[in-house]
């Protein structure tokens, strides 16, 4: 489903903070994958899902989703294959605008916006069926604006906004470490629901390395700018969090150094 | 003092806060819709005067006049868009550049001269300063009035449709908007054209009210434009909620700032003086939100210690 063939990226070329981002990265992810992702500060997780969104160009290699090169696509194009789940909360939705609006703008991803009204009476329906899915009781606030809710609300509407219409693949880049424990477990819960119930393709970058376990048929490790550990179902359920560090330093000859990483 | 004098002026106030208001519905919609502030709005809203002076001096009909008035601001607006998403340039120095080469451009239109005078008595223009304070269905309050409901429930459906909503959010959040798909530097574009229409054409407008096109009438006019949109948000921000209430808070914020400099001018202020005023003023209002927003965490921290003390 998702192809990277060798992409690599420098930032600030020829510059004092120069810092290759990726190097030489190649991944292949068969679809129905979920793809756990963990590396020390600066392996280039977030750049690896930025350059596959399409945030910046890469320098070399090339993009594939569903057999198609988007290595050049600009980002709003390739918007139609990808649904994508960010960090901060704040960047998922648009805070003045209502609940209903954000899903109707989600719902047309990929499509040509037209005249038409933006929101169809029809829809409201579905919406207010999905949004009681979430269990959050945003079912009864479709039209309060997303600003109002807390981060945890705008992260489980983006989950849903990400998955409305059906991604090839679902980028998730720490979508749950701006939360507290509990409301990140609750919103880790729902991906795992989402994931599950439409088959989805997923790359979840997380730094609790129990989540990375406990979730997804597949855990990669990154280290400056490339994957240098690649897990696989069966391994996963066998190890616990001490093999896994042991591993990550065996394979990098260094310590997994994440200041924000989490044990349990 | 004399109150009737002041009285007297009203009706002219009022009629050219309406037509500014017009102009301040453009500044809305790049400045609070967009997130952009656009400074082309200086040269669009004479190159809007310019371009329907010189069409009626031709002979041109005067509604057609202001719908030329209107394509050319959309012109204005996407040259700015395209120096801001094409090439680069921050969006303020964007405006800034378009604005200086519509100096040139706007003295171009008029033949070389600074000022094209439009007498009302010999063109049958759509709003005459003559007409102010008739009562007649010429006076321009009425024709204002019509004209600005007409474009604000335009505007109000035009933001409600698929293509709408996308400019809203990429004004809310580019980020969000362009992984929903959205083609944000094709929405800013749009919307600067939008909103640079607007203003040529209330540039149209008071180039017919005032009787002559001047290549320095939008001289300041972004800020009695930002004037505009703030005092409809301090004023009515409480009223109106929905996006055709906010656009009407916009023309009437028009209309209160052209009151209380009329009222300021009766006081016996130099005229000299209103631009000095006029940015104290929008200076003011500017701080008002972001002094209540201290205030109030002030207060908030206050309680907090008492709680836990």
């Amino acid at each position: 489903m998702l192809e990277l063939r060798g992409i690599s990226k420098t930032f600030n070329p020829g510059t004092i903070t120069e810092k290759r981002a990726l190097s030489d990265l190649s991944l292949h992810l068969n679809p129905g994958d979920f793809v756990t992702v963990i590396g020390g500060n600066g392996a280039g997780k977030s750049t690896m899902l930025n350059a596959v969104a399409g945030v910046f160009n890469v320098d070399a290699g090339s993009i594939l989703i569903d057999g198609v090169n988007v290595t050049r696509l600009p980002e709003h194009k390739r918007a139609a294959m990808l649904g994508r789940v960010f960090q901060d909360p704040m960047i998922g939705t648009a805070a003045t605008m209502n609940i209903e609006e954000n899903l109707a703008l989600a719902y047309r991803r990929g499509q040509r916006r037209t005249l038409r009204w933006g929101i169809k009476p029809k829809e409201r329906e579905e919406y207010r069926d999905l949004l009681a899915m979430l269990g959050l009781g945003l079912e009864d606030r479709m039209t309060s604006k997303v600003g109002l809710l807390s981060g945890g609300q705008r992260q489980a509407l983006t989950l849903l906004m990400a998955t409305l219409k059906q991604p090839k693949l679902l980028l998730l880049d720490e979508h749950t470490a701006a939360l507290d424990p509990k409301t990140a477990a609750n919103v880790l819960g729902l991906t795992q629901k989402i994931i599950a119930e439409n088959h989805l393709t997923a790359l979840m970058i997380t730094h609790n390395m129990k989540d990375a376990l406990q979730y997804g048929n597949r855990t990669i490790m990154m280290h400056e700018g490339t994957v240098i550990l690649d897990i696989d179902a069966e391994t996963k359920k066998s190890i616990g969090i001490e093999d896994l560090l042991a591993m990550f330093e065996k394979a990098s000859g260094k310590e997994l150094a994440n200041d924000r990483m989490l044990l349990g | 003092m004399d109150i009737l004098k002041l009285l007297n002026a009203m009706p002219g106030a009022v009629s050219q806060g309406l037509i500014w208001g017009i102009m301040a519905i453009g500044v809305y919609i790049t400045y609070r819709v967009l997130d952009v502030a656009d400074l082309t709005v200086d040269g669009s809203i004479a190159t809007g005067g310019a371009v329907a002076a010189m069409l009626i001096l031709n002979g041109c009909n005067v509604y057609l006049a202001l719908l030329a008035a209107f394509a050319v601001g959309l012109l204005c607006g996407f040259v700015t868009g395209i120096f801001h998403t094409a090439m680069g340039i921050p969006a303020i120095l964007a405006g800034i550049l378009t604005q200086l080469a519509l100096y040139s451009i706007n003295l171009r239109i008029m033949g070389g001269k600074a000022n094209t005078a439009i007498s009302a008595n010999k063109y049958d223009l759509v709003v005459s300063l003559r007409d102010a304070r008739s009562l007649s269905l010429n006076n321009p309050i009425i024709i204002l009035v019509i004209f600005t409901a007409v474009l604000i429930v335009a505007l109000y459906m035009f933001f409600g449709t698929e293509y709408g909503s996308a400019l809203r959010a990429t004004g809310a959040n580019t980020q969000m908007a362009r992984a929903q798909g959205i083609n944000t530097n094709h929405g800013k574009v749009v919307g600067l054209m939008l909103s640079n229409g607007l203003v040529a054409l209330a540039g149209a407008l008071l180039a017919q009210y005032q009787g002559f096109a001047d290549v320095s009438m939008g001289r300041g006019a972004i800020v009695i434009g930002l004037a505009a949109v703030i005092i409809g948000e301090v004023v009515f921000g409480k009223v109106f909620k929905a996006f055709g209430g906010k656009l009407t808070a916009v023309s009437i914020g028009a209309v209160i700032y052209y009151i209380v400099m009329q009222v300021v001018l009766w006081l016996g202020l130099n005229t000299n003086d209103l631009k000095m005023l006029t940015a104290l003023i929008v200076a003011l209002f500017l701080a008002i939100p972001y002094w209540k927003g201290k205030l109030y965490s002030v207060r908030a921290g206050r309680k907090e210690v008492k709680k836990h003390a």
